[in-house]
């Protein structure tokens, strides 16, 4: 048949008709919303409990790390506290109420070390009018450093035996009493204090001249004993004597603890010639005031005096004196942003090189191939050593650290962007798009990249552990320090913890508990993930 | 397939040989000072001088590499042992960390493949979920922290074991400078300190296996092939063994066969906690002591190993497997 071509070409609009005029189309419009990729994968995770769950728990620790530097009171974040370094977890409130956080810390000790702190308290209670309050009074005392003892038992020594105790002290208030220098000028302000809020700061001077004084530099023997520092005592028990346990005539061996509650200490307070105490000596200085005072201050009222509130650290102090909640955010701060910064930087290297190579394969493939070969045959520890070794110094720990992850850190995930340009590149819709004239950026970018964002977001997330895990590790090994005074990581707070955690063993928990939970959490996470955006396992879970 | 392994081998030579001359560079361009010991100071300088560290770089790797090729010489330790090839010092180390990854070894096979089957045949009922659980938090917490836990309740709280750390050859009763040192590894005194980072160890090994072995098995469990064997008349159990278990081991074995290479390795950080003198101590050491010729040793035995590992299970999938033909396209 011929078909007259003409016949078709010039058709008059009136003989055009609709096909199915007045009849309604139902398929134009969807009755329910359209689920996307990323709808149905955001909908399967939700599904999944755990993830979920180690989702919160992440957000939770983040907002610990935003918010805790926010509350933290200057003071306790960026000053060292020589004397409340490595103490353990406190707080006032639940101290006196529930008797748990308590600062406190279990020790055996002998009798010697039991009196010593028992005497820290009588000495905080020191009043100039009344008399020195006995050792069983001083239990009951606020500053009492000791919170309960026992006899423990005796231990032979050779000729002599000496007494055990079990005691249980609040390492804050152990510190006692300090010796320091101040101007005068603070003198007046502290004596101003002391006046409003009633509790006292600076305390009479102890007299270190005579043979009665143990430890010149220890403000806390304020008592007299002798040389071996076994207390010279007024015993006022129940009869009025000095009662000697059976069995020891030796002298030194004070049994005190055992049988008598009501031991008095004698003082040692420095008097002058009139029997006047001493509270201050001049140590130097010109006009009235920048000279300066030596004084003797307990320590946790001063600590007050300076800061306006109790000692209290809900996870203890580190090593260093600093809070170590503070430090624990920052660290937290520090390990995430490096772990994010990593994530981020190999995702788009590796999108980059993987597309590259997949797209173009050939020549441009092998190369980078053999290249990533090279690469990935270096192991991490050793590129991480080299790093450090070359770059820290010139750099900063920090850049180089990145620099030594981000080296190998992009080889996976651009193979697999590679293999998933390989699997897309020939299929129909790419040679559609290509006959439609797109260009090949346009090609790469739009049509083809898209396949593979669901796995590369689950490695990117996957990365996080991954190198939160490593950083730590380095830190550990100490290949790698990010520690400094204003910033710290958490590898840098476990490394730090490693010589001390047997005693103190808050330095050790917090951070690891942090660390593991964090490892836990984004493992849980990228799992779920990596499921949510498998379309493979739809409907698989129902 | 030889043509493939063949092929395989000297591409891994040629990345090796790159790789070492990349660290080489690296590692002799590192600043180095002399020792304040006057006599030492010479002889390291007489060194020096010999192995042409005044010449350009190509012409100090040659050398190195023709010292290796005609004299098996890698170079001196200076600091760690006072003048002794650092090959001697290196094999001296291999034994401590073989030692215990390969107790390590022997313990979490069986054990990670055997609870991993479990899991897999009571998938999805409470056994598999606790399992599960467990696996998750083992493969997840760092090493170190269980490691501190393992010390901290043996040693601390149980006192089972009465050294926080590996003895040291002195402990156990032998001369560490005799020739027979090495059998102090040996002792049954040495083994028990061992026990400490042989648990360690094994916790995440077996919770690795674990899962893998599970995620394994689970998938050929709803193979066509089971169904086809139970409906031939086979029991559960028969057709697990014969035709499941088979077939989750082709990917299983070449991750043992892996594992094994990388005893060699070790794992610094347990060395570094229950102090091991072995090969990733030594590291660490040959970085803070500056003693850059054992550095180097440890660095190319590292890449070494890690080649080694990749090649083999690349390799043992071929070898497994008559069904994987190597090298095709």
């Amino acid at each position: 048949m011929i078909v007259d071509e003409n016949k078709y070409t010039n058709i008059p609009t009136e003989k055009f008709e609709f096909v199915n005029s007045g009849e309604k189309i139902h398929d134009t419009k969807f009755e329910t919303k359209p689920i996307g990729y990323f709808k149905d994968a955001l909908i399967r995770f939700c599904k999944n409990r755990a993830s979920v769950a180690a989702f919160v728990i992440i957000i939770l620790i983040v907002l610990f790390a935003l918010i805790v530097p926010f509350t933290t009171p200057k003071s306790k974040a960026t000053v060292m506290d020589t004397y409340y370094k490595q103490k353990a977890p406190r707080n006032v409130f639940l101290k006196e109420n529930l008797g748990i956080m308590s600062g406190s810390k279990k020790l055996e000790s002998n009798e010697r070390a039991v009196l010593l702190e028992l005497a820290k308290g009588v000495g905080a209670e020191f009043d100039e009018e009344e008399e020195i309050i006995s050792l069983g009074a001083s239990l009951d005392s606020y500053y009492q450093p000791v919170i309960k003892y026992k006899f423990a038992g005796e231990n032979k020594l050779g000729v002599s035996s000496k007494a055990f105790y079990d005691m249980k002290i609040d390492t804050y208030l152990s510190v006692g009493f300090i010796y320091k220098t101040i101007e005068q000028s603070e003198y007046r302000k502290i004596l101003e204090w002391e006046q409003e809020n009633g509790k006292r700061v600076i305390y009479p001077l102890v007299d270190t001249a005579n043979s009665y004084c143990v430890d010149a530099n220890n403000a806390n023997y304020w008592y007299k004993a002798n040389a071996k520092g076994v207390p010279l005592t007024v015993v006022s028990n129940k009869n009025g004597t000095y009662d000697k346990p059976n069995g020891t005539g030796n002298d030194d061996v004070v049994k005190s603890l055992e049988f008598s509650e009501d031991l008095v200490l004698e003082d040692n307070y420095k008097r002058d010639e009139n029997g006047n105490l001493v509270y201050y000596t001049y140590s130097g200085g010109g006009s009235t005031e920048t000279a300066m005072y030596n004084v003797r201050i307990l320590y946790y009222n001063y600590y007050q005096y300076i800061n306006g509130f109790e000692p209290n650290y809900f996870i203890g102090t580190d090593s260093q004196g600093y809070d170590l909640a503070y430090r624990m955010a920052t660290g937290i701060r520090l390990s995430l942003l490096l772990a994010v910064v990593v994530s981020v930087i190999n995702l788009v290297l590796g999108a980059i090189v993987g597309a590259i190579e997949g797209y173009y394969g050939g020549a441009v493939d092998l190369i980078i191939e053999r290249l990533k070969d090279i690469l990935s045959g270096i192991p991490f520890i050793i590129l991480a050593t080299l790093f450090q070794l070359h770059l820290a110094k010139k750099v900063g720990p920090l850049p180089s650290l990145i620099s030594a992850f981000v080296l190998t850190g992009w080889l996976g995930t651009s193979s697999r962007v590679r293999t998933q340009f390989y699997r897309f590149k020939n299929q129909e819709y790419v040679m559609a798009a290509r006959t439609l004239g797109a260009r090949d950026r346009r090609i790469m970018w739009k049509h083809i990249f898209p396949n593979t964002l669901g796995t590369l977001i689950t490695s990117s997330v996957l990365v996080i552990p991954s190198v939160i895990f490593s950083e730590s590790m380095l830190s550990y090994l100490g290949i790698a320090s990010l520690g400094g005074t204003k910033n710290t990581s958490l590898g840098t707070l476990l490394s730090d913890a490693s010589t001390k955690w047997t005693d103190f063993p808050h330095l050790m928990i917090a951070p690891a508990i942090v660390i593991s939970l964090l490892m836990i959490c984004f493992n849980l996470f990228g799992n779920g993930l990596r499921d949510a955006f498998n379309p493979t396992l739809r409907g698989s879970e129902e | 397939m030889w043509k493939y392994v063949l092929k395989r081998l000297l591409l891994m030579l040629v990345t090796f040989f790159i790789i070492c001359a990349i660290c080489f560079v690296l590692i002799r361009i590192l600043p180095r000072d002399l020792p304040q010991d006057l006599n030492l100071a010479e002889l390291i300088k007489a060194r020096w001088e010999a192995l042409g560290y005044n010449k350009p770089l190509p012409v100090q790797f040659w050398i190195y590499l023709k010292n290796i090729f005609t004299k098996w010489d890698f170079g001196t330790s200076w600091y760690i042992e006072k003048t002794i090839p650092v090959t001697e010092v290196l094999g001296k180390r291999l034994l401590p960390t073989v030692l215990v990854n390969f107790y390590s070894l022997i313990v979490s096979i069986p054990l990670g493949i055997a609870l991993g089957i479990f899991a897999a045949i009571k998938k999805n009922k409470w056994q598999d979920q606790v399992i599960s659980i467990v696996v998750m938090l083992f493969v997840s917490i760092p090493s170190y922290i269980y490691a501190f836990l393992v010390q901290y309740i043996i040693f601390f709280k149980l006192r089972i074991i009465d050294t926080p750390t590996l003895y040291s050859i002195a402990d156990v009763g032998f001369d560490p400078e005799a020739a027979n040192a090495w059998q102090a590894y040996f002792t049954p005194q040495m083994f028990k300190s061992m026990i400490m980072p042989i648990i360690a160890l094994s916790f995440g090994e077996i919770a690795g296996l674990c899962r893998f072995t599970r995620a394994e098995l689970t998938e050929t469990l709803t193979q066509d092939y089971m169904l086809l064997a139970r409906t031939k008349g086979l029991t559960r159990g028969q057709a697990t063994r014969r035709h499941a278990l088979k077939n989750a081991m082709v990917p299983i074995l070449p991750m043992i066969i892996s594992s094994f290479i990388g005893i060699l390795g070790g794992s610094m950080i347990i060395e570094q906690i229950f102090s091991i003198p072995g090969v990733g101590d030594l590291y660490i050491k040959s970085i803070n002591l500056f003693d850059y010729d054992v550095f180097m040793l440890d660095t190319i035995f590292y890449v070494l190993i890690g080649l080694l590992a990749g090649i083999v299970v690349d390799i043992s999938y071929g070898f497994i497997d008559p069904r994987i033909r190597m090298g095709e396209r």
